[in-house]
């Protein structure tokens, strides 16, 4: 004796739920969004608060192109998510690496403003409260940046093997909510980092 | 807490009454309520195996037990507003005492800026009655980790944070002796990190004051002071008129005028002075005073030199 | 084992090696299996957790004694709660989670099952690490030690200069790899309860239990991402030389007491809610009438979970806030009592006119009852915080949250074993040691913990590792380390309940306590596709409906 069903025949074919896989990716947007909070409160407590050391109105240049890249890059992957729904592969494998591309032109411009700081600047995560703060939000941001390429990577590595299909791209848009949500966090981060703290 | 003598304590005393009746009324009903369920409403043995009439809710009734502890909660927010208020909020008023009172691990640093003196560990503060009404303010820091004063009969704790100075006053109006502790876990002897509050009349106080800001005269030529000055206590320890000035430890200049010593791990008695010098782990393992490697005369030699610092 | 014409089926399938059947164990994704290895692995940390516990109250039976130094007191109320908390209460939480919401949701496993696996793995890894540090805290050369900062790791005690060695970094990687595990767990229950509910299941008609356990995932995900941020800042702070928490360099002690505590309470209605809906499952069942004002129930539960999130600083009251703050924090402490209570009323509704029979998940559920009112009492009085002044950091406070750990929801976390166990096993526990259990430890639990409340007003300190003769704390003492005597009886007489359940325990069939909700309908234990059919259903009971189909819940909800 294993089971009784219970049915009433009315129902079925009418009972939608959401998709797991959205709904999982809301909820770690979600995480995510709470730990940057974290450090973005972190950031705005100790502003001005440096006892010594170099300052953000004396180091910081607000990088406007590197931002531009990665701002676009999330029209460039919501493009590729909407020619993958229409089942155009090859359009969807353009605008995606274009996204890649960008992408990395950002985390390009990170490491080049972290070598201007460090070497000529002076400024490190021990130097002062601004170091801190500094390093740890830009570099958690990096760093879900560098994910998020790892990510985009694998999906291109499926297409390029063929295993990739217009069926997939629901999944290719859940992944493409992740990338926007790395960019929205850079938008606070570019606010709270070279607007407000400056 | 239920023996006040001071007005923080007393302020918190009296809205402790209030809160207690109101929660214990609470607790008579809702208990009675269950006690009566369980048992009108049990099973008998005797019973059909019929399911008894399904109520899945009622409005009106929700209604009512939500009102009524809407009410409560106002009530007793309101009472503990005032008290916030009437503690936090005073203004210190010209004249007033004020004690910087500094944490250490594991002891309690003590300056009177207005009357020059530095002690530690055993607070002296004079007593507010009629005719010299007047509270103790202190300000508290940290040069370490975090730690609480709390002495329950003069007030409730307040924490002593590195960066981030407090503020606390005690009027107490009975003379004697408070004790407390240390209520912050700041390492390892947190535990022996104790607190005596000397609340002395007007008199008592003045001559305490007068017998701190006496400095002791310094005899270079005793062993016990030249072994002092000489080892490393210097580094730690500061005796006013002597080469000793450090900062890390109690400042000894009056050691002879506490009752305790250790931060009141142990009492003031020639047996225990000697026991902490050679061996502090005997009496307070994990304190920060290090055994020194005296020997043994060296040990009664400095005894006897720091006996003569009342 | 024949009872009537019922098979067991492990009578009649061939036994396989036990190489196979471990790797089998450890490699599975099935939510039940996983459920029951969280719940497990709770147990055993709970035994740990327990010796902890015993030594501290056997150094403080009197004042002065040496039993242990300082040093290890130290090291045992911080492991103590570290273990309670991270590797004790939220694997507990999440294994009957796992287990039970699947299958009163109708569905075959949770959403994501590899994460699933994944997640109690990161926390397994956890408790690894915490406990590795006995070996390894004191770095290569010195000799091993446990984190003694005490669990919540108050700045800047955690700093190199104050904590040397590696204790303290045991205890960073055990809460950072248990906190992946634990958000990823919270992911998976909310995708689950959103997405996979069998049809007709709409919101309104989940089980509490569901409901419930949906609150507390979101709980989790919002409250266990602000710890996590915190420990990579004093990681960060500890190795690369950071000033996130250094007040020497204009860092501050205070805001870790705020990233902590905006973690640190709602962890705590992460572990009551799932209490609340064990309660909210089997005080109906043994009390032959529905769960009274579902609705308002559900409300209260969401509101509990936004209000919880406001009032982290009264764990701070003395830390020297504004009066305004303080004042604020007063309020949204105060104003989460009522939602509190409100449940506490409707589950009493619920046992008014019924038909109440006291087996001992019953039993354990009264008890939750009694004591939760006591503990939310002794709740209400620390939000006063003048009076928290007083009793803050004393063993007032320590006195409360065990009533309301150990007295509410550890007693309802036994009486979801008794309850759920018959599912999960196939039989029936022993009704009798159940019984023993519970007084055994009811007696052990109320003399520990009614008196641990007096001499925290008479103003003994927490985390002490000795105390002075003369305060009068003495005679309380030892009565509160009697206690630990029955308690730890109790527990052993629960331990063997459980193994002579699955050795001797009569056969208990689909649904031995005629309950209403989906997990009765299918065999125990279940088969690893739950359900053969995926059912349909038409109000909160469906086995009700089933059972009564001439008066079903549907024509009244």
């Amino acid at each position: 004796m294993s089971t009784l069903a219970i049915s009433y025949p009315e129902r079925g074919a009418d009972w939608r739920l959401p998709s797991r896989g959205r709904v999982g990716m809301y909820c770690l947007i979600a995480a995510e969004a709470a730990i940057f909070t974290i450090f973005v409160v972190a950031y705005l407590f100790y502003v001005g608060k440096s006892i010594d050391g170099p300052l953000p109105k004396d180091v910081l240049h607000a990088p406007i192109f590197y931002t531009v890249c990665l701002l676009s890059s999330s029209l460039t992957v919501h493009l590729a998510v909407r020619r993958a729904k229409s089942g155009e592969m090859g359009a969807f494998a353009r605008w995606w690496l274009a996204t890649m591309l960008l992408g990395g032109t950002f985390l390009f411009g990170t490491a080049r403003e972290w070598a201007h700081l460090i070497l000529d600047e002076g400024l490190t995560v021990s130097t002062n409260l601004f170091g801190t703060t500094y390093y740890s939000l830009v570099g958690l941001h990096a760093f879900h940046v560098t994910v998020g390429l790892l990510a985009l990577l694998a999906v291109t590595a499926f297409y390029f093997a063929g295993d990739l299909r217009p069926e997939h791209a629901e999944r290719v848009e859940i992944l493409a909510m992740y990338w926007h949500f790395v960019d929205a966090v850079w938008v606070v981060v570019f606010t709270v980092v070279y607007v407000i703290g400056v | 807490m239920f023996a006040p003598v001071s007005t923080p304590a007393g302020s918190i005393f009296g809205l402790s009454i209030f809160v207690l009746v109101t929660v214990t009324a609470i607790f008579v009903a809702v208990f009675a309520l269950l006690a009566y369920t369980v048992v009108r409403f049990r099973k008998r043995r005797d019973a059909d195996n019929s399911e008894p009439v399904q109520i899945y809710g009622s409005t009106q009734v929700e209604l009512a037990w939500t009102v009524i502890p809407v009410l409560i909660v106002v009530a007793l927010f309101l009472a503990a507003a005032r008290v916030i208020a009437e503690v936090q909020d005073l203004t210190r008023p010209p004249g007033a005492l004020e004690v910087v009172v500094t944490g250490h691990q594991y002891w309690w640093e003590y300056r009177y800026p207005q009357l020059n003196i530095v002690t530690a560990n055993e607070l002296h503060v004079p007593v507010s009655d009629a005719t010299h009404p007047g509270a103790t303010f202190l300000t508290l820091l940290s040069a370490d980790t975090d730690h609480s004063f709390w002495v329950p009969r003069l007030a409730g704790k307040t924490d002593l944070i590195p960066n981030h100075p407090n503020q606390m006053w005690i009027d107490p109006h009975e003379t004697g002796v408070f004790l407390g502790q240390c209520a912050q876990y700041c390492g390892t002897q947190h535990a022996k990190m104790l607190l005596r509050v000397y609340v002395q009349s007007r008199e008592e106080f003045e001559r305490w004051v007068r017998d701190q800001q006496q400095t002791p005269k310094s005899d270079a030529t005793s062993r016990g002071q030249r072994v002092f000055e000489s080892t490393a206590c210097v580094n730690c320890h500061t005796i006013s008129g002597t080469a000793a000035k450090g900062r890390f430890g109690p400042d000894l200049t009056h050691l002879m005028s506490r009752d305790t010593i250790a931060a009141g791990a142990a009492k003031n008695t020639p047996e225990q002075l000697r026991l902490w010098i050679r061996n502090p782990d005997a009496i307070k393992p994990g304190s920060k005073m290090p055994a020194m490697g005296l020997n043994d005369e060296d040990v009664a030699a400095v005894a006897a030199y720091l006996e003569t610092l009342r | 084992m024949m009872a009537g014409n019922t098979v067991a089926l492990s009578d009649i399938t061939p036994v396989r090696p036990l190489t196979v059947r471990l790797h089998e164990w450890v490699t599975t994704v099935d939510h039940k299996r996983l459920g029951i290895l969280y719940i497990l692995f709770g147990l055993v940390f709970l035994a740990l957790g327990g010796i902890e516990a015993t030594i501290m109250r056997l150094q403080l039976i009197r004042a002065h004694n040496d039993l242990v130094s300082p040093q290890v007191f130290n090291r045992m109320f911080t492991m103590h709660g570290t273990t309670m908390i991270f590797f004790v209460a939220m694997p507990l939480v999440f294994g009957f989670a796992n287990y039970l919401v699947p299958l009163m949701i109708g569905a075959r496993d949770m959403a994501f099952p590899r994460l699933n696996a994944f997640s109690f793995w990161m926390t397994a890894l956890g408790g690894l690490f915490l406990y590795f540090s006995f070996l390894g805290g004191d770095g290569l050369y010195g000799a091993g030690s446990a984190p003694d900062v005490g669990w919540f790791a108050y700045a800047p005690l955690t700093a190199k200069t104050f904590s040397v060695g590696h204790s303290t970094d045991y205890w960073i990687l055990a809460l950072l790899s248990s906190g992946i595990g634990s958000i990823g767990t919270a992911i998976n229950l909310i995708a689950t309860i959103v997405s996979m509910r069998c049809p007709g299941m709409t919101l309104g008609k989940m089980p509490l239990l569901v409901w419930l356990n949906l609150v507390m995932a979101s709980l989790v995900i919002l409250a266990v991402s602000p710890l996590t941020a915190a420990q990579i800042m004093l990681l960060i702070d500890r190795y690369l030389g950071a000033h996130f928490f250094d007040t020497q360099a204009g860092g501050s002690a205070v805001i870790w007491m705020h990233f902590f505590w905006i973690f640190g309470h709602p962890e705590v209605y992460v572990l009551v809610l799932p209490a609340f809906a064990f309660a909210s499952e089997i005080i109906p069942v043994f009390s032959r009438k529905a769960i009274f004002g579902y609705s308002v129930m559900v409300l209260a539960s969401i509101a509990i979970g936004f209000i919880g999130m406001s009032v982290w600083a009264h764990h701070m009251f003395t830390v020297g806030m504004s009066a305004g703050a303080n004042t604020f924090f007063v309020l949204s402490t105060m104003a989460i009592a009522v939602p509190t209570g409100i449940k506490i009323f409707n589950w009493l509704a619920t046992m008014w006119g019924g038909r109440i029979l006291f087996a001992t998940p019953m039993m354990f559920c009264v008890a939750f009852l009694f004591q939760f009112l006591i503990a939310g009492l002794t709740g209400v009085t620390l939000a006063v915080a003048p009076l928290d002044w007083q009793l803050g950091n004393s063993y007032y406070v320590v006195a409360h949250f065990h009533y309301v750990i150990v007295g509410g929801i550890l007693f309802c976390i036994f009486a979801a074993f008794y309850y759920w166990l018959p599912k999960a096993s196939g039989r029936m526990y022993n009704e009798a040691l159940g019984k023993l259990h519970f007084w055994l430890f009811f007696i052990g639990f109320h003399l520990t913990f009614d008196f641990m409340h007096v001499p925290g007003i008479l103003g003994m300190p927490r985390r002490i590792y000795t105390y002075e003769p003369g305060r009068g704390w003495d005679i309380w003492n030892l009565i509160v380390t009697i206690g630990v005597a029955f308690q730890a009886a109790g527990i052993l007489v629960f331990a063997v309940n459980l193994i002579w359940t699955c050795w001797r325990g009569k056969l208990a069939g689909n649904d031995p306590w005629d309950a209403w909700t989906l997990e009765w309908l299918t065999s125990s234990p279940p088969p690893a596709y739950n359900y053969a059919v995926i059912p349909e259903v038409r109000s909160r009971r469906p086995l009700w409906d089933l059972k009564h189909p001439e008066d079903p819940d549907w024509r009244y909800e």
